[in-house]
């Protein structure tokens, strides 16, 4: 299957996800909220059995995946990217799926800035200022 | 139908968890090398990864709009445009351009033992907990 084809199913797959949990909850799919408040918010127990199908679903879909390059980040940069990636989504209130997926269905103006803020900076980051951490 | 944010049943929690954890190994999102090459402009650059976005959008706008014409779903509120937005989203595209993971595939990637993802989610982790550590400071000064 074409690169573009996966990429076109998986991104319908999760829209799907998105449109049923808020259609029948009220619930945004956003990964960043839901994996923040199975620690600490109340009503956790639906948040880590979603997390369980996200591990499920993931693992089920495994031989569908596309190929792609190898990553080789080192330890010491995968720590600092998670705190990162950790820091900045719960500040901003959310990541790719609350502010992509979620909040640009809802045609949030708040979620276009984060969209376009995160898109620009992931991009310096990697064309640039990161670029040489893989070799 | 539910107006109002209720908690999901099981059923339903395990099934948009499911699909969406499909999505993101079917799309390539959960694979960091095809993240990076889709971030990093210039030659060989990988375009796909734009359409997993496109795709899912063209499913949540028209349904989401269509929820809150019909009273299912409330109006979207005008949410600020703040510094924490600004930066906390800076940040987040900072990190996310390092390694090629968002929470998402970070925790599909983690669930599967993929060594980046062990690394990265306790950090993860940690950042969230440092962010709320510093909004409390902030909110008591």
């Amino acid at each position: 299957m074409h690169d573009y084809l996966h990429a076109a199913v998986g991104g319908a797959l999760i829209g799907v996800s998105a449109l049923l949990l808020y259609a029948r909850s009220g619930r945004l799919a956003g990964i960043s909220n839901i994996f923040h408040a199975a620690f600490w918010g109340p009503d956790r127990a639906w948040r880590w059995l979603f997390l369980t199908g996200l591990a499920a679903g993931g693992w089920l879909a495994l031989a569908a995946a596309p190929s792609a390059p190898a990553a080789n980040t080192p330890p010491v940069w995968l720590l600092a990217s998670g705190l990162l990636v950790g820091f900045g989504t719960r500040l901003s209130n959310g990541c790719t799926s609350g502010h992509g997926i979620c909040g640009l269905g809802r045609l949030s103006l708040r979620s276009l800035v984060a969209v376009l803020v995160f898109m620009a900076m992931g991009v310096l980051s990697a064309s640039l200022l990161t670029a040489g951490v893989h070799r | 139908m539910s107006t109002d944010n209720s908690t999901p049943s099981p059923l339903l929690s395990l099934l948009a968890g499911a699909l969406f954890g499909a999505g993101l190994v079917i799309s390539g999102m959960a694979k960091p090398g095809k993240v990076l090459a889709f971030l990093h402009l210039g030659p060989g650059w990988d375009a796909s990864l734009a359409f997993v976005m496109g795709s899912a959008l063209a499913i949540t706008v028209p349904s989401f709009w269509w929820l809150r014409k019909t009273g299912r779903a409330p109006a979207t509120e005008r949410g600020r445009i703040d510094a924490p937005l600004l930066i906390g989203a800076g940040l987040f595209g900072l990190g996310w351009g390092i390694a090629g993971y968002c929470p998402g595939p970070a925790l599909v990637a983690f669930s599967q033992g993929s060594g980046g993802a062990l690394w990265l989610v306790p950090a993860m982790f940690a950042g969230q907990w440092l962010a709320d550590l510093v909004s409390r400071r902030s909110s008591a000064a």
